[in-house]
């Protein structure tokens, strides 16, 4: 009963539609306390509507997810007070300057004075708006306003925080520390549910659910669900790899190839060795630079699910 | 032929400078990645190469034409994609193109054959009926691509225009700008993706309103050591964060 009591998010059979589109399929998965669990899948996969109906913004048709227990249909008071919460597009007020605006939320989540400085200062590591501190809000560039945006929200810190894709926008530098602050909450037991479009961040979280179409087809630790993929992956590096890429995309001899960075990743049945690959490009007069067997990333895993 | 070409180019916020003295030229028919941190001064600049800010100081020509006193005809020959895409959202896909066609000043039966050219290559036939708000975003992004297009411009802009895409979506937009460039059109990008760095012809690495590096990907990657953009990318920022007055 008290695993219950203390399980921070536990979803059952949810099932939401809008008019015919049915946006979530009955889907279940549960959060542990402390761990940061990554929601994965392409867009429209139905993460924000799961998302909505977590802090009760939304009904869902059938089935349910209770927060600690309580089922949030009945709780909202009880939910929004305990999660933090940070939807996709949040707007901050955008005549307040930086400083303001981060000690407007220290003042509504009802943060000591003392802890509020102290915070500030760890969140100008990550967001690097210290020398701004002084601008308006409307005055910043976009990843500056989502910076500020997370930074406003991490002002408290609740048991549970629920992000949906907080890196939008936000350059490779500035996500390193992020991610190095969320794993500092797990640490000290925070929960966090994250959605990301970005495959090596979903790689960071604890366990991670794959969701495509409203179904949640796989939850794993990331390190289980690279296992899972099958078939052996190739790296092709090209000094021109859409060219490459165009020209394999529909060879027989290969179940998928994809596009990656300076190079494609070829996927094969057990029979596909290095040498294959590299007559099959010398046969087409496809130039190369290197040609060798890999072991799958979240991307590679996320692409062949997405393909079947 | 150079499609955008760049001299001590300066914009000015009050006493703050976002964009100091920047200079750099774009070919035609690249694919030119205009990277950096947040707040490096990215969005600044493609808005006074787009027309739509004035600059402080320095020089600018896009398709040969002067920012300063040629911005109306440099609109009519440039695409841009905003970071925040606008479109509305209470219109349809189809609506919102024809609405952008008018914007552009395109006649009807123009707009209409454009319509037509754009859903097919961008494969959006199948959304064209529906409510843009009722869209994926990696299907919004394309749709926002094409009424960046309607007028078929030479030089297109796209800030950050796959933020926030999943994976899939990502790889069949950058298939649409190969294509955009082999028909000979330059495309200014820039993005928080390092894997697309890779997909690029040369890119700039801006930092505090200064471009910190500029070559080809497999040129940087060699001068910094690196096995791909992203490591290149955190090297050349983190050096210029730590020390910023060496630029
Ligand atoms: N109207 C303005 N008034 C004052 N400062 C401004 C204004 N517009 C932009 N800035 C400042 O100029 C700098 C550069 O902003 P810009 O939007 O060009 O950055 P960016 O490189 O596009 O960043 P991002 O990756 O976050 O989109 C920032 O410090 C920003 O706050
Ligand atoms: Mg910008």
């Amino acid at each position: 009963m008290t695993a219950i009591m203390n399980q921070p998010i536990r979803v059952e059979n949810l099932y939401k539609t809008y008019g015919d589109v049915n946006a979530v399929k009955k889907v279940s998965f549960s959060v542990n306390e402390g761990e940061i669990f990554g929601l994965i899948g392409p867009d429209g996969a139905g993460k924000t509507t799961i998302i909505r109906i977590l802090v009760s913004l939304l009904r869902a048709d059938s089935g349910r997810i209770s927060f600690k227990g309580r089922d949030v249909a009945g709780n909202t008071a009880f939910v929004r007070a305990n999660i933090g919460y940070m939807p996709q597009r949040f707007s901050l007020y955008p005549d307040l300057t930086v400083d303001e605006n981060l000690n407007f939320f220290g003042d509504l989540f009802r943060i000591p004075k003392a802890i509020q400085i102290q915070r500030k200062e760890r969140l100008f590591e990550f967001s690097k708006l210290a020398p701004f501190k002084k601008r308006r809000t409307g005055q910043l560039s976009g990843g500056m306003k989502q910076k500020l945006a997370l930074s406003c929200m991490l002002m408290h810190e609740p048991q549970v925080i629920i992000l949906d894709e907080p890196t939008f926008g936000v350059d490779p530098i500035s996500r390193e520390e992020f991610w190095c602050i969320l794993k500092s909450l797990a640490q000290n037991g925070t929960t966090v549910f994250v959605t990301t479009a970005y495959m090596d961040e979903a790689r960071l979280c604890d366990r991670v659910g794959l969701i495509f179409e409203g179904d949640v087809l796989a939850i794993d630790t990331p390190d289980k669900l690279l296992k899972s993929f099958t078939g052996s992956l190739y790296r092709v590096g090209s000094a021109s790899p859409h060219t490459a890429y165009e020209k394999l995309q529909n060879n027989p001899m290969f179940v998928s190839v994809d596009l990656f960075g300076d190079g494609i990743h070829i996927t094969g049945d057990q029979a596909l060795t290095v040498n294959k690959i590299k007559n099959e490009m010398e046969r087409l007069a496809l130039s190369y630079s290197a040609v060798s067997k890999i072991h799958p990333e979240m991307e590679d895993l996320f692409l062949s699910l997405m393909k079947k | 032929m150079i499609a955008v070409e760049v001299k001590e180019l300066t914009r000015r916020f009050g006493n703050f400078t976002a964009v100091k003295k920047v200079s750099f030229s774009v070919r035609k028919g690249e694919i030119f990645g205009f990277l950096g941190a947040n707040g490096a001064g990215k969005t600044t600049t493609i808005r006074m190469l787009c027309g739509l800010l004035v600059p402080s100081s320095g020089q600018a020509r896009v398709a040969g034409l002067d920012v300063y006193t040629e911005y109306e005809q440099i609109k009519k020959n440039i695409g841009y994609m905003s970071q925040r895409f606008s479109l509305y959202e209470d219109l349809t896909v189809r609506e919102n193109i024809r609405f952008y066609g008018g914007v552009y000043g395109l006649s009807r039966a123009q707009i209409k054959e454009r319509t037509e050219e754009l859903l097919s290559f961008l494969k959006l036939h199948e959304q064209a009926h529906k409510l843009t708000a009722s869209l994926p975003l990696g299907w919004k992004q394309r749709l926002a691509l094409s009424t960046a297009m309607l007028h078929n411009p030479q030089i297109i802009f796209l800030d950050e225009p796959t933020s926030g895409v999943d994976p899939v979506s990502r790889k069949n937009f950058w298939l649409l700008i190969y294509q955009l460039a082999s028909e000979g059109r330059t495309i200014f990008v820039t993005t928080h993706f390092m894997d697309e760095a890779e997909y690029c012809n040369r890119v700039s690495i801006m930092q505090d309103g200064v471009i910190a590096e500029l070559d080809s990907p497999q040129e940087l990657k060699k001068k910094y050591h690196a096995s791909n953009m992203q490591s290149v990318f955190m090297n050349v920022v983190k050096r210029a964060q730590n020390e910023p007055d060496s630029f």
